[in-house]
């Protein structure tokens, strides 16, 4: 045999659930030492495929031939067996235990067997988070009281602890600040460098241009290009094959006025202790003010307090110059806030209901009568609100799990609008939406706050604030540093004042 | 462009009917394949008494029976249906049982008559059920522990009621209600308040905005309480629901055995549990139903008459349960295949 086999080569799988095809005949080469990005759409089928790479799902047809040999996976382990590890955009750890005791789960060193060498445990952790670049996580020290970034060390660190081929690295920039990012792309190449593969997904192209050798692209079950070469392959070509349209970052245009009138919602000398400090602001109806900060900028945290989630140390919310109750969630709905929490599926969503059912939950009184439901009404109303939104499938009746990333946050908004709600909170909205939804929701938004909604928006990602909002605060270690219309701030100015006198850079 | 003009903005109710069957045929089928597998077990189980003894198993009188002795642990497992859904657990309501039939039969109340005993018997269901409802939804107990606290303290006070004795009833109303001369139509009017109590309780959950937010709570406190949900105060009303039905399962009780003991409804708890788990309902909160449960309720108490009648001892009785629980939920696995 002439050439290397490649380390792993899927061909033909297909993968069925009820209702969906979720792959329809992939292809996908993996070469030792390569990292190979994994590039879709929400629902083109990236995860069911590293689901099924990993051993979590079974294919219903096609075949895995791991280093010239056919394979089945047929658990976890033995995909973990051949050497396949993955890092799941959940982070799988157990957040009681310690980071060491997280690294040797399941195959714990023991004398005899089983007295599990606490010792030896940590000691080979620490060794791993060195090498991983991060030798102050102490490896006796719980995983739920580390950061998420130092989590996804962790969750690193246990996959090395195997005699790892090929990593499975589901977006793992999501949850990192950027000097963080560059440390993960240090780690890459380090273990590309020793032979290592690596199956890395992002829906930053900016990333995968920084660090891919080839690409893969999936749209609707189907791999439409396959180990397309990462740095000379134009973006919008990428772009393209993803969504079948050239969008990347649409934003839809600002009215040509700003908007009058009184402020809706006004938040003053808002303060939460260790979290934000004295925080002022007002959003007018027709209007979309963003927040923009790093990750640990308290922007989750304003939202959640202005919501009545969490209890404010100081400091007032005043929605239509009357001031809220403080830390109730049902004042602040009752006064017309609405919230898309950023994590849509623990925060929001009832998943085992229908898409009708996570709609009218808000509004449930208004279709019964003594607390007996008028189901005809309900789902009539949901309708209407889920078409105004043009949500995908058209059938209210489906269950909302089914739904992609991006009309799952398109029910959750469709619940406040037939709530009639008037200051939407919105937080990451687009977080796990495809480029192609992106600027569908940006153009629901606009046109929601066009139609008299007072929006407050935070974002992680610079672009999409500047590009969706008419007024920026950009917030710095809890506290507002500059506020401008969002005409005025370009990208770089806002990542200087964000950045501006923080110590890590 | 701003202003996208959205066309299907006034089309409200009109369209309502047009795509509904599909949906709703498929979820009425995934609920007949459960309910019709129980009803399956059911059907088996009656056919196994009327093989192994014809003459008696088949007797009206024996039917009554069986239907009265589900009656009263059935009203208990809608209450616990409930409960479960919502996420919780009450472990406490074999014992209110107990309380609410001792405290409804003591000479004093019983002076008061039938409805004396009846409002005693449903006050002290509902009076514990509050102090559940308290710790759990406004004290932040766990709902195994402050319902695991009623269970030993309920107990502890129906024994220090009775000094350990029976009390027998003495009212004639509640008695004749025993009698056959009462029936309606051959069924006797336990067995008419237990379907009475599973016909309102599906209805609860399944047509009015109490039941939503129980299925809400239970599938996701966190997101029931972001859509402005006061997951609180459901969380008190549910376990209010749980001891309402206990004091009245305690009437019935009462109504049955002529008498009130400390000893009433030991283990109920585990059955009612048993009966909802095998009926279909998620201990982990968010999916059950009525229906379910009470065929649950009905299996096991056909169970305990067929082995009664054919001279079974009850050690048998239990493992056969426990081997059934286990059975039921390794079929419902296969059958509801959520991906």
């Amino acid at each position: 045999m002439a050439p290397e086999p490649p380390l792993l080569s899927m061909s033909g799988i297909t993968k069925s659930f009820p209702g969906v095809r979720a792959l329809d005949g992939v292809d996908l080469d993996v070469q030792a030492g390569e990292v190979h990005c994994l590039l879709g759409q929400n629902g083109a089928g990236k995860s069911t495929l590293i689901k099924v790479l990993a051993g979590a799902h079974q294919p219903d047809t096609g075949t895995i031939r791991w280093r010239g040999e056919d394979v089945t996976l047929r658990s976890p382990i033995a995909a973990m067996r051949l050497g396949i590890a993955t890092i799941y955009q959940e982070l799988d750890l157990v957040e009681h235990l310690s980071v060491a005791e997280n690294v040797h789960l399941g195959h714990e060193p023991t004398t005899a067997g089983f007295v599990v060498r606490g010792r030896a445990a940590r000691a080979s952790t620490a060794q791993l988070l060195a090498r991983l670049g991060h030798p102050e996580i102490d490896p006796g020290r719980l995983v739920g009281e580390l950061s998420a970034a130092q989590q996804q060390i962790v969750s690193m660190a246990r996959a090395l602890s195997h005699d790892v081929r090929l990593i499975v690295m589901d977006e793992p920039s999501a949850a990192l600040d950027p000097d963080e990012v560059d440390n993960l792309f240090r780690i890459v190449a380090d273990l590309t460098a020793e032979g290592v593969a690596v199956v890395y997904i992002s829906h930053r192209l900016e990333e995968i241009r920084r660090i891919g050798d080839r690409v893969t692209v999936l749209k609707d079950g189907r791999a439409v290009a396959g180990g397309l070469p990462a740095k000379e392959t134009p973006t919008r070509e990428v772009v393209a094959l993803m969504t079948g349209r050239n969008v990347e970052y649409v934003f839809p245009d600002r009215p040509a006025s700003a908007p009058q009138g009184e402020p809706v919602l006004s938040v003053r000398g808002l303060s939460r202790d260790g979290e934000f400090a004295a925080l002022d602001l007002e959003v007018r109806p027709g209007e979309i003010v963003g927040l923009a900060g790093l990750v640990g900028s308290g922007r989750s945290e304003i939202l959640e307090t202005v919501y009545g989630a969490r209890k404010p140390s100081t400091g007032q919310v005043l929605v239509d110059g009357r001031p809220l109750r403080p830390g109730s969630v049902r004042a602040a709905v009752r006064a017309g806030l609405g919230l898309a929490p950023e994590e849509r599926k623990a925060q929001a969503l009832l998943m085992l209901e229908s898409v009708t059912r996570n709609v009218s939950v808000s509004s449930m009184s208004r279709f019964a009568r003594g607390g007996w439901i008028d189901r005809g009404a309900e789902l009539g109303a949901a309708r209407a609100a889920t078409r105004e939104l043009s949500l995908r499938p058209d059938n209210p009746s489906v269950p909302v799990r089914t739904l992609s990333g991006g009309n799952q946050q398109k029910a959750v908004l469709a619940r406040w609008l037939l709530r009639g709600c008037r200051v939407l909170l919105l937080d990451e909205p687009t977080r796990g939406v495809d480029v192609g939804a992106r600027a569908e929701l940006y153009a629901v938004i606009r046109r929601l706050a066009d139609e008299g909604l007072a929006v407050l928006l935070v974002s992680s990602e610079v672009p999409e604030v500047l590009g969706l909002a008419d007024r920026v605060l950009v917030l710095r270690e809890g506290r507002v540093v500059h506020e401008a219309p969002a005409r005025e701030l370009d990208e770089h100015r806002v990542l200087d004042l964000v950045m501006e006198g923080s110590p890590a850079s | 462009m701003t202003q996208h003009v959205s066309p299907p903005r006034g089309g409200t109710g009109k369209a309502a009917p047009v795509d509904g069957p599909p949906a709703w045929r498929g979820l009425l089928a995934r609920a007949d394949v459960r309910t019709l597998s129980l009803l399956g077990v059911l059907a088996v189980l009656v056919l196994i008494g009327g093989i192994t003894k014809p003459d008696e198993f088949l007797d009206t009188r024996n039917l009554q029976l069986v239907l009265t002795q589900a009656s009263v642990i059935g009203v208990v497992t809608v209450g616990m249906t409930f409960v479960i859904i919502s996420g919780g657990i009450d472990l406490s309501v074999g014992a209110i049982v107990a309380l609410a039939s001792v405290w409804a039969t003591t000479v004093a109340t019983q002076e008061y008559g039938f409805f004396g005993i009846l409002f005693t018997a449903i006050v002290v269901g509902v009076g514990c059920g509050l102090v559940n409802g308290v710790l759990i939804a406004y004290g932040a107990m766990v709902p195994f522990i402050a319902t695991l606290a009623m269970l030993a303290s309920a107990r502890g006070l129906a024994l220090q009621i009775t000094d350990g004795r029976t009390q027998i009833v003495t009212v004639e109303g509640i008695l004749d209600l025993g009698e056959r001369d009462s029936y309606v139509l051959g069924i006797p009017p336990l067995v008419l308040v237990f379907a009475a109590v599973t016909v309102v309780g599906w209805l609860v959950l399944n047509r009015t905005t109490f039941g939503r937010r129980t299925v809400a709570v239970g599938g996701n406190a966190e997101a029931a309480r972001l859509a402005g949900i006061d997951v609180r105060r459901q969380r008190l009303y549910l376990y209010l629901l749980s001891g309402l039905c206990c004091g009245i399962a305690a009437f019935l009780l009462i109504v049955l055995s002529g008498s009130g003991q400390n000893t009433n409804g030991n283990l109920y708890e585990l059955d009612a549990i048993a009966a909802a788990i095998i009926g279909g309902t998620l201990l982990s909160g968010g999916r059950g139903t009525i229906v379910g449960s009470v065929l649950g309720v009905l299996i096991f108490t056909t169970i305990t008459n067929i082995f009664a009648l054919n001279n079974l001892q009850t050690d048998v009785q239990q493992i056969a349960k426990g081997a059934i629980i286990v059975a039921a939920v390794l079929v419902q696995r296969r059958t509801a295949s959520t991906p």
